[in-house]
């Protein structure tokens, strides 16, 4: 099973890491073959398990206000700042294509 | 041509009305200086850790029961991915998979042709309710091309409720959202302000044709009032049907409502369909609620939401409030409607039938014909009213034992209505209306009319 161009594509829109190169594209395949080794375990009529937690009991807090006020810790964190807001460029940049995208980070 | 069927469907997100946010104790304000109600699991920063807040949980169950759910004893959260520089996580905790309550309904009613008197009552299926965080909000710098980012509404929580589409145009749609409104206010799970960004609505509008199936559907946003809301749906549905007449055809996409120009408009920024690699939240297990059945014995009640417990302290929705009213008062329908219409009015009313001997059926016209059209002709609520509801009594006393006319009556309101401080009887005085009672002085008057009218009084008697 091979990773086809499109599905490359998509993965990088979502989760903006770069594969370029074709050792990143080996490790991908690398990686889904490890994990297609779940798929040797036989799971009929077996409720998923979405959590390690599923036993837990999930704590319930007060309503109460106990945290805020650290605009100037938080601050702190911000490359660029104008009258303590975030400074972010306008909208979502648009990954280009998979062929555009030489010219495009040789730009940035 | 054959006819056109319209559907709209709803999704509505209501802040919760709480002190504190959905996952962390950081205040929830609408206006505070930038990044001040912010903690730093709200700014996404590592090592912190969502914790559920109760209130938001009973807001939510309080909710579906009120829209007639099934409230699910076991729900779960799951975080939903897309970038946007106001979700510094990447992500947003909701519940996607299994939500905290489901398959509820609606009711709510429309004019029959603009006329209150006769008036519809629709459903509208509610798909389901679930919890969810808000995001911060964006300040678009088009100039400096930048966006300025405030975190302060980042993990407000938020009930995302789903109507299905189950109506047909943009008056449908708002009177729906309105009875929503007012149960979220009464139950005071959220205030529901549309201007404060509590309440805020996109709709899914597609037409087909009767009997084919449903059209592609596009979602429109930016909707801020109850009026634009109706405007928005009408000009998407009429927008898809020439588009589709003249042998067009309907894109899947987001569009936004341009309140100035009253149209829809597609909205930038969108890449294509975007897939949010929805996947469970591993740092929150099951949420697990309980009725007095399921209640362990030994458990510590703090840490409980007993859905039994909640519905036995529902106070009264807004259509037995109306029911009541009509049943108590004898006044109609579309007067209790009114009524709750108007924040306030519902116990102006009631409180001038405390203090006078009028009976309700006549009291009604007075507070939705006089009072409510000088309330909107000057743009006041009933809370900024220059009439009290006692000084209104005081008034319709006067009429009611025929101290003076009733079109004395409406001359006097209109003085009271400058808010001068003068008491109804003050005015009367003032202005000599008090209706006469005295017989022999009541023919000494019609005596000297006839008298200064000898030719006219001629004419009648030759008739």
């Amino acid at each position: 099973q091979t990773v086809t161009v499109e599905v490359l594509d998509h993965l990088e829109h979502l989760a903006l890491v770069d594969f370029r190169d074709s050792e990143g594209i080996e490790r991908l395949q690398k990686a889904i073959q490890f994990a297609d080794q779940l798929h040797e375990v036989n799971t009929d009529g077996i409720e998923p398990m979405d959590s390690v937690l599923e036993d837990r009991c999930l704590y319930l807090r007060d309503d109460d206000v106990t945290e805020g006020n650290c605009t100037k810790e938080l601050m702190k964190n911000a490359r660029e700042k104008v009258e303590e807001y975030f400074v972010a460029p306008p909208g979502n940049i648009p990954l280009p294509k998979l062929e555009e995208q030489d010219t495009f980070l040789q730009g940035s | 041509l054959a006819p056109w069927v319209p559907v709209v469907g709803l999704e509505i997100h209501a802040q919760i009305s709480s002190n504190s946010k959905l996952f962390s104790g950081s205040e929830v304000q609408f206006a505070a200086p930038p990044n001040s109600l912010v903690s730093f699991f709200d700014a996404s920063l590592p090592g912190t850790l969502p914790v559920l807040n109760r209130r938001c949980v009973e807001a939510a169950v309080m909710t579906g029961l009120a829209l007639n759910c099934s409230i699910n004893k076991k729900s779960l959260f799951d975080r939903k991915h897309y970038f946007y520089a106001d979700l510094p996580a990447g992500y947003q905790i909701t519940q996607q998979r299994v939500p905290i309550a489901v398959n509820g309904s609606l009711l709510y009613s429309v004019c029959i042709d603009n006329k209150m008197s006769q008036m519809v009552t629709k459903t509208v299926r509610i798909k389901q309710i679930q919890l969810e965080q808000d995001s911060g909000k964006s300040l678009h710098d088009d100039t400096r091309s930048q966006t300025l980012v405030d975190l302060n509404r980042a993990g407000v929580g938020l009930m995302e409720v789903v109507m299905e589409p189950d109506m047909c145009c943009g008056e449908e749609a708002a009177a729906a959202v309105r009875e929503l409104q007012l149960i979220l206010q009464t139950l005071g799970s959220s205030q529901a302000v549309m201007a404060e960004g509590q309440l805020r609505v996109d709709a899914n509008v597609s037409v087909h044709h009767p009997g084919e199936p449903y059209g592609v559907r596009t979602e429109v946003k930016n909707i801020n009032s109850l009026r634009f809301l109706a405007k928005a749906v009408d000009y998407e549905i009429q927008r898809q049907i020439e588009e589709l007449e003249s042998g067009g055809t309907i894109l899947n996409e987001t569009r936004a409502f341009d309140s100035k120009l009253g149209c829809t408009v597609p909205m930038r920024d969108k890449e294509g369909k975007q897939d949010y690699r929805f996947m469970p939240e591993p740092n929150l297990p099951p949420l697990i609620l309980y009725d007095t059945k399921s209640l362990p014995a030994n458990m510590n009640h703090q840490q409980v939401v007993n859905i039994d417990w909640i519905h036995e302290r529902l106070p009264d929705l807004p259509s037995v409030k109306r029911a009541k009213l009509v049943e108590q008062y004898g006044i109609l329908p579309e007067h209790s409607f009114t009524l709750l219409n108007e924040d306030g009015l519902t116990e102006f009313f009631e409180n001038v039938v405390n203090q006078t001997q009028m009976k309700p059926k006549k009291v009604i016209g007075w507070i939705l014909k006089d009072l409510l059209s000088y309330l909107k002709q000057h743009s006041l609520t009933v809370k900024e009213s220059p009439v009290s509801s006692f000084v209104l009594a005081d008034l319709l006393n006067l009429l009611e034992k025929k101290e003076i006319s009733s079109t004395a009556a409406k001359q006097v309101f209109a003085e009271l209505w400058k808010g001068e401080g003068k008491t109804p009887l003050d005015i009367v005085k003032e202005k000599k209306l008090e209706l006469i009672q005295d017989q022999k002085e009541l023919e000494e008057i019609c005596q000297a009319v006839i008298h200064g009218h000898e030719n006219e009084v001629i004419m009648v008697v030759l008739r």
